[in-house]
């Protein structure tokens, strides 16, 4: 009782399935020229790698979500009950089965491939940085300290917010710790967060591709005041680094 | 009851699966444990179920065609009205919030249960619906 | 009331038996005492839908607060805590006791042509734990430091007594631990209802979806509560007994309760969720009028739902650096596979077949929308590095509300639309419902639409106050929640007036395929006067429209024994 592949389904499918593998494949190469969805570019080497991984999958999501919804609407207006006639029982379709099985396993295959890739990118942290930044989440504020220059940023109140600057084009290795629960370091035009949890330490690189001024936020809730735990964070050139240092210095 | 026995060792082995190339490649010890009790979980009945289900006569639910006489018959002894699973319920809530409020109230839950058990385990020997007479039944076809 | 051979006597009240004198208990001492699973089912229905609307409410007052970037509606003490508790009660409280409790309780046992579940006084205590453990968890509010704030997933170190000292979060331990073992022995109850009292003919591979969904999220249950209950009384050994399972100055590993909780917290959304997408598998084919396309397939789709769900555990933890992320972005990108290939039965069910568009069916599809938008952003979260953008910011609360909303709510409704007639023998009005189904579906969308946006713009989670830039969405969010709202009012306004103007149902009054409808609605005590052959997947439909039926041996409709 099953039908033949010569089904108003089978044939769409077989339409189709050419341009979803085009559509996933040709985002990754052309990502530049897509819009971003919505997101931060990222403004960092590691975050503009984020970036274009969403811009991937955003165009694959399209494609998968649209012809989802089209299969749908077209069921819904073309099947409407127009009559009392039973229509013809069909239990299944084994190759078509088969077909929206392999097809959505070879998606994701080629998801979980250019994932793989980013996520390397993204966690690899240097051996040499030009910069070391330590970072402390606390209930509720943030300290930022450059061990080479001894220079502490740290809140100061309730509006108190630090500022973390840091030098374009210059890699900056992080290492995160809290104090106390589970924050969250999330600096969103980045296109990054991570967990400062106690008992565990994370490293990882930021090489800021353009000057910028953004905030940052706690991501994670850490109690009372988790929504005022805000800081800048500011892109400069070397130059305005080194001059903010020695000021910092200065104090 | 092959079919239950198989859905059982399915999930076990699908959780011995998963353990070892999760172990191998993380050695992160909490999932390990976590998927090793799940793993446990499917093999213990799986096995039990597995190895009496070959010594038993195919049960009639597990047959193809059915005939009228099949389907009727004695299923076993059903329960009726009973207050001991709220006093039971009772008893636990007490206990539960005794470690919010204090000891006490865990005394009093636990009391409750101990009585409320023995008063259910009672009930199920001597109940009228515990009677063979009294047995739920599938009604015949007609 | 226990049946005997004789069919006559199962209408009506029982004799008493001679050796004991006994009469029917009646009233209120009837219902607590009733071990009957299709009241039981309802009481869990009525208590499920109860915290709904408490919670929907406590939400409200969250979206209210956010209308405004510094909103002074409550507390910041306050809106941690009604998160927490709306959070709460929505996943532990709601959605799973009204899939197991209430929609499967009632309908497992009918479908299999069983007189009722394995253990009755287990099911009649797994609804006074809920109902008690449930109620525990309001207790917090009135508690002079409030009720728990730390979040549903009460991460440790914040939920240890350090940094959430009082009453509160010890009853919401207490709560959960018991709605917990509610759950768990409800699970035992459905799994040995489904392996051991089936009618004959009703092998496991003719059983209804449904029933597959149930007996598989009834060994998720098993799997995954107990391990939450572990990590409950761990914290609580960590707040009161002087462990230190969870804090690093006494050598413990605050990550450990996220590996804990999320073991059991990433299956307990698939035990939300697989009922209900079995309930879509029972009344799509219905609604459609021709059976469920790819039956093995689905059932196949569901276990490997089931098993996959409980390997991606660690996806929550993605920024913790501690986790191994390929395996668990493998694994997370996989699970849409079979989540899929529901979608697309779905869709090849409706084709080709005559669809009815009735209340029932439009929250089918409305369903349908929204848990593919929805599962298309879980799949963006499941790759590593776009996690560590999104993580903790509005697109996670967008993307699991678009799920939970789409199957807990639309889903449910789309049950509760179709099987109300059978609970009750009343149908629920249609042009009601008509009002209910669209007024929540565009508040739907308009709710959680801008809060993708909002998450990727940066605004996290858990906040009672935001950045002036995010003002817009957040509002237009809050009018879309308002609109949810006055949509579940509807909801109630449809359940009264079907009370009070009734509309008589009958047996079958969607031509359903199922055994539940081959008996009367309400069906009777111990469930059946008479069974149909059990001959294929659609006992019923095989005896009302044998011309097209699927049993190989032909079914005679009300054919008497000499009949073949």
């Amino acid at each position: 009782m099953t039908e033949g592949r010569h089904s108003g389904l089978g044939r769409l499918w077989r339409r189709t399935r050419g341009a979803v593998v085009v559509g996933v494949g040709g985002a990754s190469l052309s990502a530049c020229k897509l819009p971003t969805f919505g997101a931060y570019t990222g403004n960092t080497v590691q975050g503009n790698s984020i970036f274009h991984l969403w811009q991937g999958f955003f165009v694959a999501s399209i494609f998968v979500g649209g012809i989802t919804f089209a299969l749908l609407f077209y069921a819904i207006v073309r099947y409407r009950r127009r009559s009392d006639e039973i229509p013809k029982q069909v239990h299944g379709n084994n190759p078509l089965e088969i077909f929206y099985t392999v097809v959505p396993v070879l998606i994701v295959a080629v998801l979980f491939f250019f994932t793989v890739r980013v996520e390397n990118k993204v966690d690899a942290v240097s051996r040499h940085p030009a910069l070391r930044v330590d970072a402390t989440a606390y209930q509720w504020g943030w300290k930022f300290y450059y061990p080479a220059y001894h220079v502490t940023e740290q809140t100061e109140g309730p509006t108190g917010y630090p500022t973390l600057v840091l030098p374009v084009g210059e890699t900056a290795t992080f290492k995160l710790v809290s104090l106390d629960v589970v924050h969250g370091f999330d600096l969103p035009n980045f296109d990054f967060s991570r967990y400062a949890l106690p008992g565990v330490t994370n490293y990882f690189d930021f090489t800021p591709q353009q000057t910028e001024s953004f905030i940052g936020r706690c991501s994670h809730l850490c109690g009372l005041y988790h929504a005022d735990m805000l800081f800048y964070v500011k892109v400069v050139t070397p130059a305005q680094f080194m001059s903010w240092i020695h000021s910092q210095q200065g104090r | 009851m092959r079919s239950e026995s198989r859905i059982y060792l399915g999930v076990g082995s699908f959780f011995i699966v998963v353990l070892l190339i999760y172990f191998f490649w993380s050695h992160e010890s909490t999932g390990s444990v976590l998927l090793l009790a799940s793993a446990g979980l499917g093999l213990l009945p799986g096995l039990y179920i597995g190895w009496w289900s070959r010594r038993m006569a195919p049960r009639p639910e597990d047959r193809d065609v059915v005939e009228p006489e099949d389907i009727s018959g004695v299923i076993g002894q059903f329960p009726e009205n009973t207050i001991f699973p709220f006093v039971i319920g009772a008893g636990v809530w007490f206990v539960a919030l005794g470690f919010v409020y204090g000891v006490w109230l865990v005394m009093v839950g636990i009391g409750f249960v101990l009585g409320a058990a023995y008063g259910a385990t009672m009930e199920s020997k001597r109940a009228s619906w515990s009677e063979p007479e009294n047995a739920a039944s599938v009604p015949r076809h007609h | 009331m226990t049946t005997v051979h004789e069919p006559e006597l199962l209408l009506g009240v029982e004799e008493p038996t001679e050796q004991h004198e006994r009469r029917e208990p009646g009233g209120f001492y009837r219902w607590v005492t009733s071990v009957d699973h299709k009241v039981i089912g309802k009481n869990y229905m009525y208590t499920a839908l109860v915290f709904f609307f408490i919670a929907g409410l406590l939400a409200e007052l969250m979206r209210t607060q956010l209308f405004n970037p510094n909103g002074h509606v409550v507390s910041l003490q306050t809106y941690n805590a009604l998160v927490t508790i709306h959070g709460s009660i929505m996943l532990y409280l709601f959605a799973g006791p009204i899939a197991f409790g209430g929609f499967a309780n009632f309908l497992v046992p009918i479908m299999i042509g069983a007189p009722d579940m394995a253990f009755p006084r287990l099911n009649n205590l797994s609804y006074w734990l809920y109902l008690f453990g449930g109620s525990t968890m309001l207790f917090g509010f009135f508690t002079a430091s409030g009720a728990a704030a730390f979040g549903w997933t009460g991460y440790t170190p914040l939920s240890t007594a350090t940094y959430s000292p009082g009453p509160g979060p010890d009853l919401w331990i207490a709560s959960v631990a018991m709605v917990g073992f509610s759950g768990i022995f409800t699970a035992v109850n459905l799994v040995t209802t489904i392996f051991y009292l089936r009618a004959p003919g009703m092998t496991m591979f003719r059983m209804p979806l449904f029933v597959w969904s149930m007996l598989i999220t009834g060994i998720l249950i098993l799997i995954a509560f107990p391990v939450l209950t572990a990590a409950l009384v761990m914290l609580y050994a960590d707040r009161h007994f002087g462990a230190h399972f969870f804090t690093v100055s006494g050598g413990g590993v605050p990550v450990m309760w996220q590996n804990l909780f999320w073991f059991f917290g990433h299956p307990e959304v698939y035990i939300l969720a697989l009922p209900f997408f079995g309930m879509i598998s029972e009344l799509v084919p219905v609604f459609s009028r021709k059976p469920i396309f790819g039956y093995k397939g689905m059932v196949f789709a569901t276990l490997a739902i089931a098993g996959l769900s409980t390997g991606v555990w660690a996806h929550h933890m993605f920024t913790t650096g501690t986790v191994l992320l390929p395996f668990f972005s493998a694994l997370s990108l996989l699970i849409a596979v079979p989540t899929g290939i529901k979608v697309f039965t779905w869709i090849a069910t409706m084709w080709g077949g005559q669809v009815k568009f009735n209340t029932s069916m439009l929250f089918a599809i409305g369903f349908i929308f929204a848990f593919v938008m929805g599962g298309i952003s879980g799949v963006m979260l499941a790759s590593p590095p776009i996690d560590f953008y999104t993580h903790d910011t509005y697109f996670v609360v967008a993307h699991f509300h678009q799920v939970l909303v789409g199957t807990t709510v639309f889903a449910m409704l789309a049950g509760l639309y179709y099987w109300y007639p059978k609970f009750t023998g009343r149908l629920l009005h249609e042009g009601w419902g008509k009002a209910n189904f669209w007024t929540m579906f565009v508040g739907f969308w308009v709710t959680y639409m801008p809060q993708y946006l909002l998450g990727l713009r940066g605004m996290p989670r858990w906040v009672g106050q935001y950045s002036p830039s995010f003002t817009f969405l957040n509002r237009v969010s809050t009018v879309g929640a308002y609109i949810l709202g006055l949509g579940a009012l509807l909801l109630l306004v449809n359940l009264y007036v079907s009370w009070r103007y009734p509309i008589e149902a009958g047996d079958n009054p969607w031509d359903g395929h199922t055994l539940e409808w081959a008996t009367s609605s309400p069906p009777p005590a111990h469930n059946f006067h008479s069974l149909p052959p059990i001959r294929s997947r659609r006992p019923v439909w095989d005896m009302n429209h044998p011309e097209y039926a699927d049993a190989k041996v032909p079914v005679v409709a009300g054919g008497d024994e000499s009949a073949q």
